[in-house]
């Protein structure tokens, strides 16, 4: 069975996010940057397919050269082949126009299966899985948080509100992933994999190399007009004061009252 | 120069760190608090394969470089010292000086179990009276038809307690003095062999630090490692690695030091602002990150040196930077963690801050390893000999 995983190089969960002067952008000058957590949990099913199946994984990123260290992360996990597009065309580019990208790689290699995550921690557009199964015309089985397959068809869960739904779709299929680091609990880099991580397979290719056009996948239709940080919460009051209970749960009413005005 | 680490290098470097984070840092409280050892440590070190980075493949290792094994020490060290101390006793000071100095029939009995995690390594040199003093060891090994008969006691053994395999060093020929010494592989349950007790640490705890007793303990003649009466230079040659390695632990709880200490004063506030814009809490941490730099770069210094040197010993650049590298690494730990105790004021004190702990952990590499006093008597050594040699020749 072979397996494409589309992978998202997003700035590390703890990394302090400043906004440029433009207003719009991020400064990403200091940033550490990670597998996005949502497609390393596909990184893991894919290693679980494989192990199951046989057939190989190969990773697709959209970006700069500085994926290729993320994509090495998912080959030391692993994976058994990088494809990175590194087009100057697709800077300032929308969702739209990285799946035309990514879309046009999953065609040249032909996978029984499509893995992503759902979201990315970075901008949340939730946009990358929905539209390369849209571009190729296959079925798409969004947020799941367990995977089977038989080879033939694809099975997963997902939680809904009060309970959890199975779908089952024929293959070739997308399948996007939810849950969290406790339900998938991806593997760690083991050392030999980092070793052998090197001397496998990475490409990077051009939108040509792809048969992408570049004025089309580069220019955006999505644009992003500003970005803001949370308002900042005021500190928390306490109250203390060497009341006693009574004295304090009178105190917490008056000023639940009277100051924030919520009873 | 180049100050890069290899792609390799840092994956290792942060793969170690996320592990370190996510399996034990949840039970490092227990650890201390019990001088508990996980008994699925070295399992868990096996899975993601860092208990044979310094060996090679066909072992089960990962024919890597010092530097490797120094970032693994590092990185876990900031998460939990004692048990990136018993990984480095048993990786690098039992395994790796077999992998260095055995034949191939030994190297392939007892490396693989070691490197997979299915066998705990130690290694014993220290004795009751016999620590700085290495040379004058007393554990006596005396051929007797097809075995050694090993008798004497070995103390502050890493992993000792817990150990199936022990690199044990004893006299086969005490009237040689230092050229008398030789190396054995001894297992646990060859006759004679017993543990006298664990020792009870105020730091690096859960790491179980024993004393080992040979009884006239049989061990086969095809156990011992290297040639007779050349125990010494196994000693020697594996010491300048054992240095190195260990002082990235040292590098480790300087830099977790620092960490806190930057946490908290950021936090705390006293007489108005933050405790970070007072002038003596920022000489502070502008020291303690100019040092605790300044020792990570001697000691990658050092294990780069050990990468590209055929040998260590006496008279080896090696030698000296090995010295320097720990000696430098393990006074800045300890001095890091001293300041780090003093921002955080009475509850740097307290066993429920992390600071403390570190504290206490940080000692041991100035003791352990050779002591400060001993690295800088090896440098000043190394660093004269040539002088005087050319004195002498005068």
């Amino acid at each position: 069975m072979n397996v494409a995983v589309l992978l998202k190089q997003t700035p590390d969960t703890e990394s302090v996010i400043r906004i440029a002067s433009d207003g719009k952008s991020v400064v990403t000058d200091d940033l550490k940057w990670v597998v996005n957590p949502y497609d390393e949990f596909a990184v893991e099913a894919a290693l679980r397919l494989k192990e199951k199946h046989g057939g190989s994984v190969t990773v697709i990123s959209c970006g700069p050269q500085r994926v290729v260290e993320s994509i090495r992360t998912a080959l030391a996990m692993g994976a058994d082949t990088g494809v990175l597009i590194d087009d100057p065309a697709l800077e300032g580019s929308d969702s739209l126009g990285v799946a035309m990208a990514l879309a046009a790689a999953v065609k040249e290699i032909n996978p029984d299966v499509v893995l992503c995550g759902s979201r990315a921690v970075d901008y949340d557009m939730a946009q990358r899985g929905p539209m390369v199964a849209e571009l190729l015309g296959w079925p798409h089985l969004a947020m799941a948080v367990s995977m089977e397959s038989d080879g033939k068809t694809v099975t997963i869960d997902r939680p809904i509100e009060g309970g959890k739904v199975v779908l089952e779709s024929s293959l070739p299929a997308v399948v996007t992933f939810g849950g969290s680091h406790a339900v998938w609990n991806p593997r760690y880099a083991s050392l030999p994999g980092i070793m052998k991580a090197k001397k496998k397979p990475l490409a990077v290719k051009k939108l040509a190399d792809l048969g992408v056009d570049g004025s089309q996948a580069g220019t955006a239709r999505v644009t992003m007009t500003s970005l803001e940080m949370p308002v900042a919460r005021a500190a928390g009051k306490v109250i203390d004061g060497g009341l006693d209970t009574a004295g304090k749960a009178t105190e917490l009413v008056r000023a639940l009252h009277e100051e924030a005005k919520v009873i | 120069m180049d100050f890069q680490l290899s792609d390799e290098q840092r994956m290792i470097k942060e793969t170690v760190y996320k592990w370190s984070v996510n399996e034990l840092a949840p039970i490092q409280e227990k650890i201390d608090a019990e001088d508990w050892f996980p008994p699925d440590f070295f399992r868990k070190c096996a899975e993601i394969g860092i208990l044979g980075i310094t060996m090679g493949e066909q072992y089960g290792g990962l024919d890597g470089d010092v530097l490797m094994q120094t970032l693994a020490i590092e990185e876990m060290s900031r998460i939990c010292p004692a048990l990136a101390m018993s990984y480095g006793a048993h990786s690098n000071l039992c395994a790796n000086n077999i992998h260095k100095n055995a034949n191939e029939a030994l190297k392939k009995k007892y490396l693989p179990p070691l490197i997979a995690g299915e066998k705990i390594g130690a290694l014993g040199l220290t004795e009751p009276n016999a620590g700085s003093d290495a040379m004058s060891l007393r554990t006596r090994a005396v051929k007797r038809k097809d075995k050694y008969i090993l008798t004497g006691t070995k103390m502050f053994i890493t992993n000792g307690p817990m150990a199936d395999t022990i690199l044990v060093y004893a006299k086969t020929a005490p009237e040689k003095g230092a050229k008398g010494i030789s190396a054995f592989i001894v297992e646990k349950d060859f006759p004679g062999y017993s543990v006298a007790r664990k020792l009870n640490k105020c730091g690096m705890r859960g790491s179980p630090t024993g004393e080992l007793i040979f009884e006239e303990c049989e061990v086969p003649q095809e156990n011992l490692v290297g040639e007779e009466n050349n125990g010494v230079n196994v000693m020697t040659s594996g010491l300048d690695i054992e240095r190195i390695v260990l002082a990235g632990g040292s590098v480790g709880m300087a830099r977790q030091a620092l960490d806190y200490s930057i946490r908290y004063s950021v936090e705390r506030e006293q007489f108005g602002q933050a405790i970070a814009k007072f002038e003596m809490i920022q000489q502070k941490l502008a020291d303690m990150f100019a040092r605790t730099e300044a020792a990570r770069l001697l000691v990658y210094r050092a294990a780069d040196a050990a990468r590209k040197a055929s040998r260590g010993g006496k008279g080896t650049e090696l030698t000296r930077l090995a010295a320097a590298a720990i000696l430098f690494a393990a006074e800045t730990a300890t001095w890091v963690c001293d300041q780090a105790i003093q921002i955080h004021g009475g509850y740097g004190y307290c066993l429920e801050f992390p600071v403390q702990k570190l504290w206490r952990d940080a000692k041991l590499y100035e003791i352990g390893a050779g002591t400060s006093e001993i690295r800088r008597m090896i440098i000043a050594r190394e660093i004269t000999a040539e002088a005087f040699a050319r004195k002498n020749a005068r």
